[in-house]
């Protein structure tokens, strides 16, 4: 889109979108730590990556406070509003997915502690292929891609049904020897945590079509069988 | 930086005082603008002073006039045989007892004017029951001893050019003596007609002369200047009739009114056969002179009109009539007026085209209706102007003051009427 | 573009095209006004938008060399029919000016002008209660009661345009044209005249021309954005504003014009 007649205006949106962007970048990478101190056992990381969620939860009060004072005044109207709603929205699930990728690191300095399981593999597999939809939509997110935004959000799907999987793996695990139930309970919350990422993720998704097309996008999201309900 | 004024970089401070240098110069140069406008309004001001002064040091003495007292015998016989000049020189005979020769009572009647006889009647008809008896009754003197005993001639006896002969100022200077001889305020300049005798010449018949042309030139430019300027400013289409007209207008306006003078006596007097030296022809030729100055006030006037207002009245469905009549002629009637007035005044002032009319003609009568032959005002002071004798001189002055006089009156009633039209919004 | 079945439509224009001289003011447009709606027009300055509403009144036909071509008609009507008389027509159609622009009569006689020229009054009553009834509606009675024999020049900006409006309902129009109403007004006032056009909804069709596109956004349900003389998008005032269909619109609204 061509630029607007005021240019401070213009600076004012694309930091906008560039603090979404460093807010993503940090989602993104206290996700990837948490799942690297859960593979290595590494604690410090672990400590480490709990501790710098606050540096996210900053990055989203400085948004909050920006869209406020772009909407008192700028008072934007059609694309211009959209953006500036869509990043108050897409900020505040970005902390979500920091705060989920938090309590996976806490977990992980609890299961520190106690003997490796084995479904740990299939947690960090989960947790990868969660991390590359946070990955594709913050992507599509700074390149306003709308395809790919549709591409994240049919994928939500893969996640619920490799969740659903690794449940009733970790189920089965703790009938077969019931002294790993601490760690796998602990592992239980946070497969909990990664598949809640992923639905933030497909929230961004929606937020972002709403963003460039300027409706919401229709039809059912697809969900696997719903774990809960069984 | 600890010194606010080093921050400042040389190039900046140099701008900075080639501004400050520039500024005085523009704050001169304003000076001397103003300087050079108020004495343009002083030497203006100057000027007229000047003018008012010289017509007011010569013409105030025109109001007063000298009277002389005389004994008079209002003897029957006289009165019923309507000799009263006769009886004027009898009087003023028993009062210089000595005075034999033909001559010689010839010069003393000249100290009296011509008109005195008037004092007598009017004497007579304010108190019948004077017939018969002898009272003391003051009389107008001529021009000559009202000018002698106004200091414009000589009282010194002997020398040459005198109008006064020795023995005229001895018997005046006999009669002052006596206390017989005074100055009173001159009603006969404001009443009668006019005279070949300065002392019994009066305005009174130019002024209503003047009024009534004015009043005719009034009813006829007014409404049709009026109708003229909103037909072409709110009717007339914009094509190249309207615009041959508006020049034409243009042009009338500038045409020396003498030429209007010569329209009005080709049409008027030899075409429509209609009076000579009438104010109602004088009205009419004036009317012609006025109109392109009303015309061109009013369409400025109109045209002044905010377009709001007509959009209004338009969109509340008004006709393009009751837009002209309810709205723009009513905001437009103090420009309007204002021009008239001083089309008005122009026409009160104008001379020529009324002298192409016969207007110049000699007349005593004061008119009673526009058709009545008539001077007006502007030609009495040339008439005035033009006379040899010397006391014309002041009251050719005078007929100036009046007529200045009537101009502020009109220009007054001009203001007033503007300010009753405008105060009501 | 869709157009509405004309039966909803109080003004409808098809085709409409205005012309003034060599120029080409108007541009084919299509639109309709519905009723009981306030309508918006927007765009940039010399984009049509006051031409097409003086079309709807024929103010254009005071401008000379204005053509007007296309059907526009007010209730199925034609308005540019030669059978319509134009007073009549502008009895229907009330319009109110960018500047307020009450005579300078009092108060009373402002509002009473268009009953009397009209003569919508049978007698003095009659006419009393139309003004205050217009007054009212206007809600300016309450502020004027008292003097309503002093000139309405008097009054202030606000009060004047409200007067103004006050004048144009007096006559009892269906529709009421209003070219830029609150520009000359500050924020409060034009809060109210913003309110007062708001209930007059319900009562009468307005359309707004208006420079304003918050002022567009607050007070109408439908907004048409017009460029260079045509009619670029028309749509609900909340699709505009949130998701133009149109990149033109989006780029005048969001204040990216070239």
């Amino acid at each position: 889109m061509t630029e607007h007649t005021v240019k401070s205006f213009d600076d004012e949106l694309t930091h906008l979108s560039n603090t979404i962007s460093r807010m993503g970048g940090l989602a993104e990478a206290q996700l990837a730590g948490a799942l690297q101190a859960l593979a290595n056992r590494d604690s410090d990381l672990a400590v480490r990556i709990a501790a710098s969620d606050a540096q996210v939860d900053v990055l989203e009060q400085d948004v909050q406070h920006f869209t406020v004072r772009l909407l008192a005044l700028r008072q934007p109207v059609a694309a211009d509003l959209r953006h500036i709603v869509a990043a108050l929205k897409i900020a505040s699930e970005l902390e979500r997915i920091a705060d989920y990728a938090a309590n996976v690191a806490k977990r992980s300095l609890v299961l520190n502690q106690q003997p490796a399981v084995k479904p740990v593999g299939a947690v960090i597999n989960l947790g990868r292929l969660v991390q590359t939809i946070l990955k594709d939509i913050m992507d599509a997110y700074v390149e306003q891609d709308v395809a790919k935004a549709i591409g994240v959000w049919n994928r939500d799907e893969e996640v619920d049904d490799l969740y659903t999987g690794l449940f009733r793996e970790l189920i089965t695990y703790m009938m077969e020897d019931p002294r790993t139930i601490t760690a796998c309970t602990h592992l239980m919350f946070m497969a909990k945590n990664i598949e809640r990422i992923g639905d933030h993720a497909t929230n961004i998704a929606e937020t972002l079509h709403f963003l460039v097309v300027g409706t919401p996008l229709k039809g059912a999201r697809p969900k696997g069988p719903s774990v809960e309900a069984q | 930086m600890t010194d606010t004024s080093t921050a400042v970089p040389a190039a900046t401070r140099q701008s900075i005082d080639t501004a400050a240098a520039h500024l005085k110069r523009r704050y001169r140069a304003e000076r001397r603008f103003k300087a050079v406008g108020l004495g343009a309004i002083l030497l203006a001001m100057g000027f007229l002073v000047l003018l008012l002064w010289t017509i007011i040091s010569n013409g105030a003495s025109a109001f007063m006039q000298t009277y002389i007292r005389v004994d008079v015998t209002f003897d029957a016989a006289a009165i019923d045989g309507d000799d009263l000049p006769g009886l004027v020189k009898s009087s003023i005979q028993q009062r210089f007892p000595a005075v034999e020769s033909r001559s010689e009572k010839r010069e003393l009647a000249g100290l009296l004017s011509s008109g005195a006889d008037l004092d007598i009647r009017r004497a007579l008809a304010a108190d019948p029951s004077v017939k018969g008896t002898t009272q003391p009754l003051w009389m107008v003197a001529s021009d000559d001893v009202d000018m002698a005993m106004k200091g414009y001639v000589s009282r010194q006896p002997g020398l040459a050019g005198n109008r006064l002969t020795d023995r005229q100022i001895a018997w005046l200077a006999e009669l002052e003596a006596a206390g017989a001889v005074k100055k009173r305020f001159n009603t006969i300049l404001l009443s009668s007609g006019d005279s070949r005798e300065p002392e019994l010449a009066g305005l009174w018949g130019a002024v209503v002369g003047s009024v009534f042309s004015l009043a005719i030139t009034l009813l006829v430019s007014f409404p049709l200047g009026v109708a003229t300027a909103v037909y072409l400013e709110e009717f007339a289409p914009k094509n190249r009739w309207t615009a041959l007209i508006e020049v034409n207008i243009n042009n009338l306006a500038a045409v020396p009114s003498v030429v209007f003078g010569l329209l009005g006596l080709a049409i008027f007097l030899n075409f429509l056969g209609m009076p000579r030296s009438a104010p109602l022809v004088g009205g009419l030729v004036l009317a012609l002179i006025c109109l392109p100055t009303i015309i061109i006030a009013g369409r400025a006037a109109l045209k002044a009109v905010p377009p709001s207002i007509r959009e209004a009245a338009l969109g509340l469905g008004a006709s393009k009539q009751q837009v002209v009549t309810d709205h723009v002629l009513p905001l437009a009637m103090p420009g309007i007026m204002t021009g008239t007035i001083l089309g008005m005044a122009h026409a009160l002032g104008e001379t020529a085209p009324l002298l192409m009319i016969g207007m110049v003609a000699f007349i005593v009568d004061i008119p009673a209706t526009p058709l009545d032959p008539s001077a007006v005002l502007p030609v009495q002071v040339y008439l005035w102007a033009d006379s040899p004798e010397r006391a014309f001189v002041e009251r050719t002055s005078a007929a100036i003051l009046v007529l200045l006089v009537f101009l502020g009156a009109m220009n007054l009633a001009a203001i007033m009427l503007r300010k009753k039209f405008e105060r009501r919004w | 573009m869709t157009h509405l079945p004309s039966r909803l439509a109080k003004v409808s224009a098809r085709d409409v095209n205005v012309h003034y001289g060599e120029k080409h003011a108007l541009k084919h447009v299509d639109l309709d006004i519905r009723a009981n709606e306030v309508t918006a027009l927007i765009g940039p300055s010399g984009c049509g938008k006051s031409t097409f509403l003086r079309c709807i009144n024929r103010m254009n036909d005071q401008i000379e060399n204005a053509h007007v071509s296309g059907a526009l008609t007010l209730d199925g009507q034609d308005i540019y029919d030669k059978g319509i008389d134009v007073v009549q027509l502008r009895a229907r159609v009330g319009m109110v000016f960018q500047k307020p622009n009450p005579f300078p009569k009092s108060i009373f006689d402002n509002v009473a002008y268009g009953p009397r020229i009209h003569g919508l009054a049978r007698d003095q009553a009659e006419l009393d209660e139309i003004v205050m009834t217009s007054l009212e509606k206007a809600g300016l009675l309450t502020e004027v009661r008292d003097r309503l024999d002093e000139p309405g020049t008097g009054l202030s900006g606000g009060q004047q345009q409200r007067l103004c409006i006050a004048r144009a309902i007096a006559v009892s129009p269906e529709l009421i044209l209003m070219d830029e109403p609150c520009s000359a007004l500050d924020p409060i006032a034009t809060a109210k005249v913003e309110e007062l056009i708001d209930e007059l909804r319900e009562n009468y069709t307005i359309v707004i021309v208006t420079h304003s596109m918050q002022q567009a956004a607050r007070v109408s349900q439908r907004t048409a954005f017009f460029h260079l003389g045509e009619l670029v998008e028309v749509a609900d005032t909340e699709q505009i504003f949130t998701n133009p269909q149109h990149p033109l619109t989006q780029g005048y609204i969001t204040g990216r014009f070239g």
